[in-house]
């Protein structure tokens, strides 16, 4: 079994509210899972039953192979979207009593923290009260709270809300690295770009039900149009757009390019390869740009929540 | 994983760490005492103060029935007409002037009494000086009937009806007012502990909702557990207040009272000036005595442990609605609609405690209320001292344990569905669906 966390066939109901139908998603050991859905798609109500706040009606989830059981909180960490921290409580208190509860020793936790808090650039903080940091800073301690416990499943909720450029990036570059030392990371975002940079597999669901999952790159591949980008540069545009236009598909180009002449995006049909339209565009100009096009995942998001 | 005794603490500490927390245990003692000494400081000022009234009588009946007390004098005035009287006593800035009228009856001659003075006078000393014409001229009616004054003295009689039940324990008031206090004071301090420390375990649901932390504890405790553990860190919590209070109050007011002098526990109402008579009588020594074995008299055992039990389970009772409820809304604000059904029980078992159990405390509404769950632990504890059969004791407890696992179960459901549920104000048809998710 490579995967570290599966759902099974999970459907759960609010009053005649139906949150999640028969849902099943597989999280690959080490992979960054990017679980994807428009706002009350029912993410949230699959993150809180992996995490046994909400029990499913049916369907079961499976931690490491085994039926999840209580103490497998121990094993996730779960940064949620709505988050927040005591206010008027010292920032190494709450932290201590956090990990306490996710079942670490005081010893363990005070040491972690204090390698967090180097990590993290956080200095003094340990007496201050959460009132007194700001947003970015608080934020700061929550994702430590998260992963101080070392645990092998992190659910990240809309982590990248709230921070700046700078500490995005910072938190990004922990996420990696924590995947790096073996965790595997479930990731809920409507942050396109950073699904583009981070996952390597997703799902998508939407209107409680699952509409698509697997390899980012597979599904990339399905996605593919055979259309390429080409940039040319001649004396001649008319003529050549011309002659292109008998022979293939064209499309409006968008992409930004520095001084070429001609900005096109060609769809080629079945049959014809790339090459075939490589050679036919050296024989009538100079190339300065041929790039298939790749399916963005906000492309991909786009166009199967409406086709749904 | 047991997170129980972690959350307790978390839960005690930060209610016992708070500003206004700490600040309410120290104060509030204070404040009390410096209400009563002040209260008792200005009443001993009033009654201290030395006074003069002069009397203008007409009929020279009532020559010999004022005599000076400890703060009133009396001054007779002689041969001098209402008028310059008046003036006299006001240049001499006396208390005032009782006047009284010469009339036409044949035996004292008395036809009307007035009091001149200068602010409308006390109703104390009004009443007394009424009480001592009216005296004077009974007992002038009486000896002109030819009735021996000394004789009426001699036939008055004072009597104590003995109370025995019918398995023999004797009781007296003396018994029934030890009793009326005790039970009052158990219940009024159950009502007290409810209403102040239940708000605060409301508060502090509704706190970790708008702090938005509740999700991340609940990914690592069970809603029970966190709910259990907010009532008893709470709970220690109010505890600990009380007992500084207690403490601190008993220190204070033997303080006050040493450094001002002043008697604070003998205020001087006329109760109190009528028991401290009575103790310095003969009796006083029976007196202590009586009081003495009326407490021992009490089923003081019975009490002590049912006063445990039913503070407890009335309190858990009502702080699991409160948590519930702290789980339902938003804010505070939002609280008024769900706090009637709370209230409500609490105010008619205090009503109930003290206007039927007093009268009759073992009467059917009672009996009937000190079953009821919700009014039970009131008014069962008021009951007590008066002697509650055990099996009735142990019955209303039953269903007080039952109706509090019920209400534990019914909190716990609102709780675990509420704490995650933001931005509406939910209704109770929507509360009973939470029921059911």
């Amino acid at each position: 079994m490579n995967n570290l966390l599966v759902a099974e066939n999970v459907s759960k109901h609010f009053g005649d509210f139906k949150a999640l139908n028969d849902v099943s998603i597989a999280v690959p050991k080490g992979s960054i899972f990017g679980l994807l859905g428009p706002n009350g798609a029912g993410k949230t109500t699959l993150i809180r039953i992996i995490n046994q706040i909400t029990m499913p009606d049916k369907g079961k989830v499976y931690l490491d192979g085994e039926a999840l059981k209580p103490t497998d909180i121990q094993n996730i960490g779960y940064l949620p979207e709505e988050r927040g921290l005591y206010k008027s409580m010292k920032v190494g208190e709450q932290a201590l009593y956090l990990a306490q509860l996710k079942g670490m020793s005081k010893q363990d936790a005070k040491a972690r923290l204090k390698y967090w808090f180097e990590r993290l650039e956080i200095g003094d903080w340990w007496n201050k009260k959460i009132q007194e940091l700001s947003k970015g800073q608080a934020q700061k301690i929550q994702f430590i709270v998260t992963v101080l416990h070392r645990p092998k499943l992190l659910i990240f909720d809309e982590p990248f809300s709230g921070f700046d450029p700078i500490n995005a990036t910072l938190i990004k570059d922990e996420i990696l690295q924590l995947r790096e030392e073996g965790a595997t990371v479930i990731f809920s975002t409507h942050r396109m770009e950073s699904v583009e940079e981070l996952c390597d597999h997703i799902a998508l669901i939407h209107r409680s039900n699952k509409i698509l999952d697997g390899k980012l790159i597979d599904i990339k591949r399905q996605f593919k149009t055979n259309t390429f980008e080409v940039g040319l540069q001649t004396q001649d545009s008319e003529a050549v757009v011309s002659s292109i236009k008998e022979r293939f598909e064209v499309l409006p180009a968008t992409f930004k390019n520095l001084n070429d002449d001609i900005k096109l995006n060609v769809k080629l049909a079945e049959n014809v390869s790339s090459n075939d339209l490589l050679s036919f565009l050296t024989s009538k100009a100079e190339v300065h740009h041929f790039v298939e096009v790749i399916p963005s995942a906000n492309d991909i998001f786009i166009q199967t929540v409406k086709r749904n | 994983m047991n997170h129980l005794p972690l959350i307790i603490k978390r839960e005690y500490l930060t209610k016992v760490r708070n500003k206004s927390f700490i600040i309410m245990t120290f104060l509030s003692p204070m404040i009390m005492i410096a209400l009563i000494a002040l209260v008792a400081y200005l009443s001993q000022i009033n009654n201290n103060q030395d006074r003069t009234i002069s009397v203008l009588d007409e009929t020279g009946v009532f020559s010999e029935v004022f005599t000076d007390e400890e703060h009133i004098k009396y001054n007779y005035l002689d041969n001098i007409n209402l008028e310059n009287a008046k003036d006299l006593v006001s240049s001499k800035e006396e208390y005032g002037l009782l006047y009284i009228k010469k009339g036409s009856d044949s035996l004292s001659q008395f036809e009307s009494a007035k009091f001149y003075s200068e602010d409308s006078p006390s109703l104390s000393i009004i009443s007394s000086l009424e009480g001592k014409i009216e005296k004077k001229l009974t007992d002038l009616k009486l000896v002109q009937d030819g009735v021996d004054i000394e004789k009426i003295q001699a036939s008055r009689t004072r009597i104590t009806i003995g109370q025995e039940s019918f398995l023999g324990e004797k009781t007296s008031k003396t018994d029934s007012w030890l009793k009326l206090a005790f039970g009052g004071a158990a219940g009024y301090l159950l009502f007290m502990f409810i209403i102040i420390y239940g708000n605060m375990i409301m508060r502090s649901v509704i706190e970790e909702k708008t702090s938005r932390i509740i999700e991340v504890i609940i990914s690592s405790v069970k809603p029970i557990q966190l709910m259990m553990g907010k009532i008893i860190g709470t709970s220690l919590a109010g505890i600990t207040q009380f007992i500084i209070w207690v403490l601190l109050g008993g220190v204070m007011l033997l303080l006050v009272s040493a450094i001002f002098g002043i008697d604070v526990m003998q205020m001087q109402g006329p109760q109190q000036e009528m028991i401290r008579q009575a103790m310095e009588s003969p009796e006083a020594q029976n007196q202590a005595q009586e009081l003495f074995t009326a407490f021992l008299n009490l089923p003081l055992l019975n009490l002590c442990v049912a006063f445990m039990f039913f503070f407890l389970g009335g309190f858990l009772l009502y702080s699991s609605l409160y948590a519930a409820i702290g789980a339902a809304v938003d804010s505070e604000t939002d609280t008024q609609q769900f706090m009637m059904p709370i209230i409500m029980p609490l105010i008619i078992a205090v009503y109930v405690g003290v206007f039927t159990v007093i009268e009759d405390p073992h009467g059917t509404v009672s009996t009937i209320f000190s079953f009821i769950p919700l009014t039970s632990p009131v008014v069962m504890l008021m009951r007590i001292p008066f002697g509650v059969p055990i099996w009735q004791q142990i019955l209303s407890l039953a269903i007080l344990i039952a109706t509090f696992a019920f209400t534990v179960w019914f909190a716990a459901k609102i709780y675990r569905v509420g704490i995650l549920m933001y931005g509406k104000k939910p209704s109770y048809k929507e509360l009973f669906k939470w029921l059911k998710y």
